[in-house]
């Protein structure tokens, strides 16, 4: 495990480099903790695969934690303090969220290279990629934009060399052991297996995403 | 009252100080890329500080008072004028119903900020007004404005014209060094890398704007290759590309990445940061932590004392 700044306003707590579930909850569990215990200058405590950040106001925890030589000391301090306690903290429940998809030629624009790339066809990539449940690791890259995995391994056909320039809102995607739904048109450079007419990101919705990290998904054909 | 936009310049947005939340859901916080300016020149009015501002790039928009108002211009120095009479930034002016202000020539920096008395009103989402491009919200319905765009405001002239003192205009160059506190890579480094990286002057490319900057320079390396599972990013990230050059995220960056983290500016050098532009060149300075929140303090207090200052001269 290392803690190390992120500039001078946020640290990071990194408890290793894999995607891993045991990492994941810890780096979630750890978020959770400091939302429901937030210290004085916590502005937000945000999980990603394996890491937990924390991003804080220097001028209010200097204030509250005037002991410490410095903010990051002192954020330093109670986020270690807590750290011995993660494996007691409640993981939260996870749900599991369906998300339908259609598979037509006119959706799923990589999944012959992705059949070509694995030496299965067309349906048996699908078969497999609808076998799993896969879990949300963090959300991240564009509003709503769910990290999932692990793809099976006989599917995991690496992001492409050169993105599209623009991957239509909705589309499923493989990159590497990782999947996930674009929930916004963007530019983007994983395999496109098929397409969602769930919205994973609605500015005027609450709550804002229908995933987030710690959620379990399968995905079915509409 | 109202303010309308007759050229809209090449993005002018409406910003704020953030979004802050909700980057656990791939929502970044947005906002001014020169934080300080935006806020001085709120205080200098007797706004909040996070009233919502206009931040224009250059070629800048042209924009009309409907009634009387004053304003207040800081950041950039696009020359500004009304009714084609000079007016300077960092001092509070008042317009007059019709007058037309317009901004002729790139003098320093790259975005210039505008502000009214009690803000420009415009669309909050998430407690925010900053606009988030990317998700089509907040701001002026989550675009750059348009010729014909409107922006309601409070009619007020201040009795007394207030200037922003020299201590909290930031140092603009388009060669700065920038302050930096190592970033969790930053001891991966090659010798080589880590001396060009601290040496070295790095040159903005054209790809740079409100997400990012790219730089073009000395390569660097670190001595193995180093794949990373994504973690959080931040305003001032400075992030290793596998070909040996460099980003610097900015206010629109994404939430997390994937690529070696150099370091991070610091939070007192990234309104100087916020206005560099294409072909400007940087260079990097290592900072200790304390060092960086002791510059940080500094400012907080100088802006604290010009808002108590203001309030004992002008009364309100």
């Amino acid at each position: 495990m290392r803690i190390f700044p992120l500039g001078d306003n946020a640290i990071t707590v990194e408890f290793g480099n894999e995607v891993s579930l045991e990492l994941n909850q810890r780096a979630i569990a750890l978020a959770e903790h400091f939302r429901s215990n937030p210290f004085a200058g916590l502005i937000e405590a945000v999980p990603a695969y394996a890491s937990t950040t924390f991003f804080y106001s220097i001028p209010k925890v200097k204030e509250r934690y005037s002991e410490f030589p410095t903010a990051f000391d002192a954020v330093k301090s109670i986020v270690e303090d807590a750290i011995p306690y993660l494996s007691a903290l409640p993981v939260h429940e996870s749900r599991i969220v369906e998300i339908p998809m259609t598979i037509t030629s006119g959706t799923a624009f990589d999944l012959d290279v992705v059949a070509e790339f694995s030496g299965l066809t067309a349906d048996e990539v699908i078969s497999i990629f609808l076998e799993r449940i896969y879990n949300v690791f963090m959300i991240g890259f564009l509003p709503g934009f769910a990290y999932m995995g692990t793809v099976d391994e006989r599917i995991a056909m690496p992001r492409k060399k050169t993105p599209r320039t623009k991957v239509p809102k909705g589309s499923v995607a493989i990159g590497g052991c990782q999947t996930g739904v674009y929930p916004l048109g963007s530019p983007g450079g994983w395999n496109i297996i098929g397409r969602t007419e769930m919205e994973m990101f609605d500015p005027n919705a609450d709550p804002l995403c229908p995933l987030k990290a710690g959620d379990r998904v399968r995905f079915i054909r509409a | 009252m109202s303010l309308v936009i007759r050229k809209p310049g090449i993005l002018t947005t409406v910003q704020d100080l953030g979004r802050f939340g909700s980057r656990s859901l791939g929502v970044n916080p947005n906002g001014p890329m020169d934080v300080t300016a935006a806020r001085a020149i709120n205080i200098a009015l007797g706004n909040d500080e996070n009233a919502a501002v206009l931040e224009m790039h250059f070629p800048a928009p042209e924009i009309e008072f409907s009634n009387d108002t004053a304003f207040c211009i800081g950041g950039a120095d696009f020359a500004p004028e009304l009714d084609g009479k000079p007016v300077p930034n960092w001092t509070t002016q008042v317009a007059r119903k019709d007058q037309r202000l317009r901004f002729r020539t790139r003098v320093l920096g790259n975005r210039s900020y505008f502000a009214v008395p009690g803000g420009c009103s415009s669309s909050e989402w998430l407690g925010s007004a900053s606009t988030n491009l990317l998700a089509s919200v907040g701001g002026n319905d989550g675009r750059a404005f348009e010729s014909g765009d409107t922006i309601d405001c409070m009619s007020s002239c201040l009795e007394k014209t207030v200037c922003i003192g020299r201590s909290l205009i930031p140092n603009y160059s388009s060669f700065p060094a920038l302050r930096v506190i190592r970033g969790a890579e930053f001891e991966l480094l090659t010798a080589i890398g880590e001396r060009a990286f601290q040496t070295e002057m790095f040159r903005l490319t054209a790809d740079s704007n409100r997400m990012g900057f790219r730089l073009k320079g000395e390569s660097v390396h670190l001595l193995h290759p180093k794949e990373l599972v994504s973690a959080a990013t931040t305003f001032g990230t400075i992030q290793l590309l596998p070909d040996g050059q460099m980003i610097i995220l900015m206010a629109d960056h994404q939430t997390a990445g994937g690529y070696p983290r150099i370091g991070n500016i610091i939070s007192a050098d990234l309104p100087v940061a916020g206005q560099l532009g294409s072909g400007d060149r940087i260079s990097f300075k290592l900072v200790s932590t304390i060092e960086a929140e002791t510059a940080q303090l500094a400012l907080e207090r100088d802006l604290r004392f010009f808002k108590v200052g203001r309030r004992l001269t002008v009364g309100c």
